[in-house]
């Protein structure tokens, strides 16, 4: 008899996990619910779609017939309602009940709607899903939009609708765009680029009040008084883990669903992956941790050892046509040091940080070249004090011969290779030169 | 292109050129004092005739003024000095550089017109000594050589000489003979070892002013060894017993030199028949500077070794016509083509050749005394031509106060800002080399002629002309309506004819008749002539004299002896050389080259700035660490000017103490304290633009692609951008930047459109860049952070389009390792970890096999 094993969520941790345990062996009865009425999806590419550089059936991961040739068991649509942990079932939204032996959490997070008056008005929307975006592309020209929240979402939800000719207004309540991935300097670069692309951009900006009429969202209204008229307002302003299911069914449960280094929750025979999960008080948005502990909950799964051990992260994105990165921690201090290059007229920017001899963060926009071999300096911890002077330039100018202060000194022949320190005092080449005329 | 010929405007060796206007520049292979061959800085000159800087109309008190509102101020200025303050109240302070037409004019004008001797010229500080101890001991100033004795001697000694940078033409010339005749031997005295020595069999790092102990005692060795040429002594030499007696006195060994080394030098100097001693400003910049040349004379009377082919002493000067300037005699202690003013019948000869209405009576004023004149407000009227005393004098700070403080000042320059110029009331402007014609003497006595292969640029005009114009709006167009320097020439040589009268060296009789326009370079008193074999000399009695002379006590300086001189590719106050970019590559920037143990106990290293300092000065140099200096010594080269340096004028170090008889400036040994400075930043800039100078210390010079320049200074200014506005010449440039704020760093990338208009690189150590990299990207479009790493990646050669991500491995490793022979995806992987991991590159590695593997295939 295969063991039973019920996976709420066809997302994209729960489907890389899925197909983890297939290419693994894994011999389990799936029954996979999803509230949304389609498989899973590479919602990253959400924006491409939007922007209109790819259609729907680009980014599908897992199509029906992949569903059907791996015998899972597909109830999209349909929300699972309950889980009776002593029976070991699920009910599902249409009262069927099922059983498992094994339960897969994978129900992602949900966006963050602010409670302003009116969020509840027609037009009011956040960017998640197919749904919304189908809701910005069917937006057209000649039509006004605002977005709130100037983070990566936001921006290209921003970006898309921008190109299909809205006129987009993005709101932040930051300072500088993208602030958790971005220094001050770097927003700033990202902003002017938002605005040659026609998009007006008002950071430092308090939503107030979601100003409608019949219903359908009009206005939002600044609290400097500033009234900008929409006909759409996205709010892009962050995630929450999808927490009410394993919290109703007495999961332990804090920001996400808590897991143990195997990906199980309080419960062994349930288990949990991706954004809904919190790992030793971290939770998670970005993909590659994602794809992490959906291998290791397949193992698990399998009876296998396996371990879900947290890694630095960096984050490398294209926002609206522009390449940034960044890694660590990029926060300043007392005790942390920088290296800023400043290239306004390329709009390239650079700032890394340093503490201690090591790299500790990185910003990087307009160009991230390197920005792996800077990741790995942060990740490895490495000293990078000998290197200090040629760091920012990446890793073609390190190793080889090292940086010769004797070089300072235009009366030394360039280009020499002299060293001050050798205890060698150098001849003039000239008397080589006068040597070899002879 | 049309070549004209001509004569190198730089060192006394007196190289033929042939010049274009375009600025083609080659030597004449047809030339009898290089036969082809030119110098770096030779070669370079046609990167000099630029506009760049030139002086092209005369000014008055900084504004341009028509030449007749110049010339008649100055004739009314010195007019009124002369009239209300005599004629000695007035002074020219000419130059080497001035062709003898002008020469001969100015000096004219000065002796027999004005009625003062009060005429120097920077030859003051390159042979004075010299012609004292030609003087002394041959009674005229009189070479006795020629060149071909160079190839022709078996010993070559080099003192205080370093001829293959300051000559060489003639060190490429002794070099090929040397590689001709294994027997030549070639022994170099200097206290430092230099590009020199290198050629030398054996370098004898005597003591500064050692020369006079070691040359005593070699005529000690030579008369105790039954060396002398008795019978040469007898019949063409006074002196000898006195001077050999007074040798004795000398202990050899107070030149620093070990018994053994003396004993080598000695027995080789006695056993080699052919010997020719060839010194310069290390024997001639001295206290003692005449006494040393007598020194070496004494050695070769003694032994009858002049004359000779093969033998003789040899004086090489500094300047394409020191020795014109002799003959014309341009110097405050000769009256004109070598007659003496101290001789009645000269100077009565004189003036009635010349019909002119005085004539001097006395020495003039001769350089350092005659600044000194300035400095004391006996002077009043001053007019400096074609040389630079504010920076070539010794004590030039001294010496730049003094010439503000005379209340009119001339001065005709091709440039419109030199040191000297800048302190000038009335500014002329000559015609520089190529633009104008006359002849000049190089130091085997030929003389060659300057042609013009230009347009003289703007309202430039001859230095011969702008004399003559002065001196007619004076009241004197009688003495000076020469219509041409052919006309001048003329009249000089007619004046020399008359010189044989008195039983004088000098004998132009052969030039009488010779076509000016097409002469060709010849010696006086004709080609391959040399004085002295026959044992008749210039005393009244036709004998040569020996002299008796003392070597100097050995001088304990407290800390440091300065020793001076020069580089390789510059030449004098750089107003000429440092407009060429490829000279300014060799040793862009004044250094101080330090022993190594001074260098410890100074804890300086090389590329550190020291701060020299002494009563008259203080003086900010580079470090350059070497043993080619002596421990106690310090040498720095005397180019840079303010214009060039902040800090680097070494001048400003050196004393204003003169040899007694010669008044030549002992600018080889001052006494100076040293200390590390320490500097809070230090810069280095490239530009396309002309750079100013900054910080407390800081030297400018032409890179190839424009300017460079490197600073240093106590206080860090607040904003480098601003900064850099001030100094690069950047503005309405963007300027990318990178800054280490913690570790002092700031780097600028100024960019005019895609272009790099200027880069600089700011540090709390010294800079350390590959600074001919950093040159090379200027006006380049160069991205900024690779501009601004200040060196290529050649090191770990730019890896090209990423292919493999995980290893970062790019396209051009991947073609390197697939032409060194990596033949499969594997052997890539095995050599590259391209596609190793995730092995998703596989097949554009296999792609690139294909690609690059194809001509290895086919062959």
């Amino acid at each position: 008899m295969r063991e039973k094993l019920i996976i709420i969520g066809a997302g994209m941790a729960s489907g890389r996990a899925l197909e983890s345990l297939l290419e693994q062996g894994g011999d389990f009865d799936v029954t996979l619910f999803n509230a949304e009425p389609r498989g899973n999806y590479d919602r990253i590419m959400l924006s491409p779609v939007l922007a209109g550089d790819k259609a729907y059936d680009d980014i599908i991961i897992h199509t029906s017939d992949w569903y059907a040739k791996n015998g899972v068991t597909c109830r999209f649509g349909e929300k699972v309602v309950a889980i009776d942990r002593a029976t070991k079932t699920v009910t599902a939204e249409n009262g069927d009940v099922l059983s498992y032996d094994k339960l897969l959490f994978g129900t992602g997070s949900n966006p963050f709607i602010i409670p302003l008056p009116g969020h509840d008005l027609e037009g009011v929307i956040a960017y998640r899903d197919l749904e919304d975006t189908t809701r910005m592309m069917n937006l057209g020209p000649a039509h006004k939009a605002v977005v709130i929240g100037g983070g990566l979402l936001g921006l290209e939800a921003a970006a898309g609708m921008a190109t299909r000719g809205v006129d987009v207004t993005v709101v932040h309540i930051m300072g500088h765009l993208m602030e958790r991935q971005l220094d001050e300097a770097a927003g700033a670069l990202l902003r002017d680029a938002l605005i040659d692309k026609g998009i007006t951009v008002k950071c430092a900006a308090n939503s107030k009040e979601i100003l409608g009429a019949n219903g359908a969202v009009k206005a939002l209204s600044l609290d400097d008084g500033t009234e900008l008229p929409c006909d759409l307002l996205v709010m892009a302003v962050g995630i929450r883990p999808n927490v009410q299911l394993a919290k109703d069914a007495g999961l332990s449960v804090d920001k996400g669903i808590l897991v143990d280094d195997q990906m199980r929750t309080s419960d062994a025979d349930i288990l949990a992956v991706g954004e809904c999960v919190e790992h030793r008080g971290a939770i998670f948005g970005l993909v590659a941790p994602l794809y992490e502990q959906a291998k290791v909950v397949a193992k698990t799964l399998l009876g296998q050892d396996a371990q879900f051990i947290q890694k630095e992260l960096s984050t490398k994105l294209k926002v609206t046509g522009c390449d940034l990165f960044s890694a660590g921690d990029f926060a300043s201090s007392e005790t942390r040091e920088d290296i800023v290059f400043r290239d306004p007229a390329n709009s390239t920017y650079r700032r890394l940080v340093l503490e201690g001899g090591t790299l500790v963060g990185a910003v990087m926009y307009g160009d991230t070249s390197d920005s792996s071999w800077f990741f790995n300096l942060i990740r490895d911890k490495t000293d990078v004090r000998d290197m200090r002077e040629s760091l920012i330039f990446g890793s073609a100018y390190q190793g080889g011969t090292p940086s010769d202060p004797s070089l300072a000194v235009v009366a030394f022949p360039h280009d020499a290779g002299r060293h001050r320190h050798n205890g060698m005092f150098p001849r003039l080449t000239n008397l080589e030169e006068q040597r070899s005329a002879a | 292109m049309t070549l004209t010929r001509t004569a190198c405007p730089y060192c006394g060796v007196g190289c033929g050129v042939l010049a274009g206007a375009d600025g083609t520049i080659k030597g004449d292979p047809e030339h009898p004092a290089n036969f082809g061959r030119l110098c770096s800085k030779g070669s370079a000159l046609g990167e000099t005739i630029d506009m760049q800087g030139r002086l092209l109309a005369p000014q008055v008190d900084g504004k341009n003024a028509s030449w007749d509102d110049a010339l008649d101020l100055v004739a009314e200025k010195f007019s009124a000095a002369v009239r209300e303050h005599g004629p000695d109240s007035v002074a020219f302070y000419v130059s080497g550089q001035l062709l003898t037409e002008d020469y001969y004019v100015a000096n004219k004008l000065i002796k027999g017109y004005i009625g003062t001797a009060n005429i120097d010229t920077n030859s003051r500080l390159c042979m004075a000594s010299s012609v004292v101890g030609h003087k002394r001991a041959f009674g005229s100033d009189t070479v006795p050589g020629t060149y071909s004795d160079l190839e022709d001697a078996d010993l070559i000694v080099l003192v205080g000489s370093n001829l293959a940078w300051c000559h060489p033409v003639l060190h490429q010339r002794i070099a090929a003979a040397k590689a001709d005749r294994q027997n030549m031997k070639i022994v170099n005295v200097d206290p430092r070892k230099t590009a020199t020595s290198a050629l030398a069999d054996h370098h004898l790092r005597i003591v500064p002013d050692g020369d006079i102990a070691l040359f005593n005692g070699l005529l000690t060795h030579l008369a105790d060894a039954g060396e002398l040429d008795q019978s040469y002594l007898d019949q063409h030499v006074n002196g000898a017993e006195a001077a050999i007696d007074k040798a004795r006195e000398s202990d050899p060994t107070q030149s620093g030199l070990s018994q053994q080394e003396l004993d080598m030098f000695y027995a080789l100097w006695a056993g080699t028949k052919k010997v020719v001693t060839v010194y310069s400003q290390g024997v001639n910049q001295s206290e003692c500077g005449s006494d040393k040349v007598n020194s070496i004379l004494n050695c070769h009377l003694a032994t009858g070794r002049i004359g000779k082919p093969g033998c003789g002493p040899f004086s090489v000067t500094g300047q394409p016509n020191a020795m014109g300037g002799r003959e014309v005699g341009g110097l405050a202690n000769m009256l004109a083509n070598h007659l003496d003013i101290e001789n009645p019948d000269h100077r009565a000869h004189v003036q009635e050749f010349w019909q002119s209405p005085t004539i001097c009576t006395e020495a003039g004023l001769k350089a350092v005394d005659l600044y000194q004149a300035c400095a004391s407000g006996k002077i009043k009227a001053l007019w400096v031509m074609s040389t630079n005393p504010a920076v070539s004098m010794p004590d030039a700070e001294g010496v730049a106060a003094a010439i503000a403080n005379v209340p009119f000042v001339v001065v005709s320059d091709i440039m419109e800002h030199t040191d000297t110029g800048d302190l000038a009331h009335v500014l002329l402007p000559a015609a520089g080399w190529g633009e104008k014609n006359g002849t000049v003497t190089n130091s085997e006595r030929r003389i060659s002629r300057q042609r013009a292969f230009l347009p003289a640029p703007g309202q430039a005009r001859p230095d011969w002309e702008i004399i003559c114009d002065v001196a007619t709006r004076m009241g004197w167009a009688d003495g000076f309506d020469f219509e041409s320097p052919e006309a001048v020439f003329a009249e000089y040589v007619s004046l020399s004819c008359a010189g044989r009268d008195f039983g004088r060296d000098l004998d132009l009789s052969l030039f009488a008749d010779a076509d000016y326009a097409k002469l060709i370079p010849r010696q006086w008193p004709d080609n391959d002539i040399r004085f002295f074999a026959n044992g008749k000399f210039f005393h009244a009695d036709g004998k040569a004299k020996m002299l008796p002379i003392t070597a100097p006590e050995p001088i304990a300086h407290d800390r440091f002896t300065l020793n001076t001189g020069r580089n390789r590719d510059q030449w004098h106050t750089m107003s000429r050389t440092g407009k060429a970019p490829r000279l300014g590559a060799h040793l862009a920037e004044p250094y101080a080259e330090i022993h190594p143990e001074d260098a410890m106990d100074l804890k300086v290293e090389h590329g550190d700035l020291v701060a020299l300092k002494n009563k008259f000065g203080n003086a900010v140099l580079r470090v350059l660490v070497t043993d080619r200096t002596a421990k106690g010594q310090i040498f720095a080269p005397m180019h840079w000017t303010r214009q060039l340096t902040r800090g680097g004028l070494v001048n400003a170090l050196t004393a204003p103490v003169t040899d007694p008889f010669s008044g030549q400036p002992a600018l080889k040994m001052s006494k100076v304290s040293a200390e590390r400075l320490d500097a809070a930043w230090y810069g280095f800039a490239a530009s396309n633009a002309p750079i100013k100078q900054g910080g407390d210390y800081s030297a400018v010079a032409r890179s190839l692609t424009g300017w460079q320049a490197e600073f240093a200074g106590r206080e860090v200014p607040e904003d480098w951008t601003v900064w850099a506005q001030d100094h690069l010449g950047v503005e309405g440039c963007t300027a990318s930047e990178i800054t280490d704020a913690n570790n002092g760093t700031t780097r600028i990338a100024f960019y005019n459109g895609d272009a790099i208009a200027a880069l600089l690189f700011v540090s709390r150590e010294p800079v350390s860049l590959a600074r001919n990299t950093v040159i090379s990207l200027i006006e380049t479009q160069t991205s900024p952070l690779k501009a601004l790493a200040g060196r290529s990646a050649a090191d770990q050669p730019d890896p090209g389009a990423t292919v493999c991500a995980c290893f970062n491995v790019g396209v051009n490793t991947l073609r390197d390792a697939i032409l060194n022979g990596a033949g499969s995806v594997d052997a890539l992987g095995e050599d590259t970890c391209a596609g190793t991991n995730c092995g998703s590159c596989k097949p554009e590695l296999a792609s690139l096999l294909e690609q690059f593997s194809l001509p290895m295939a086919a062959e």
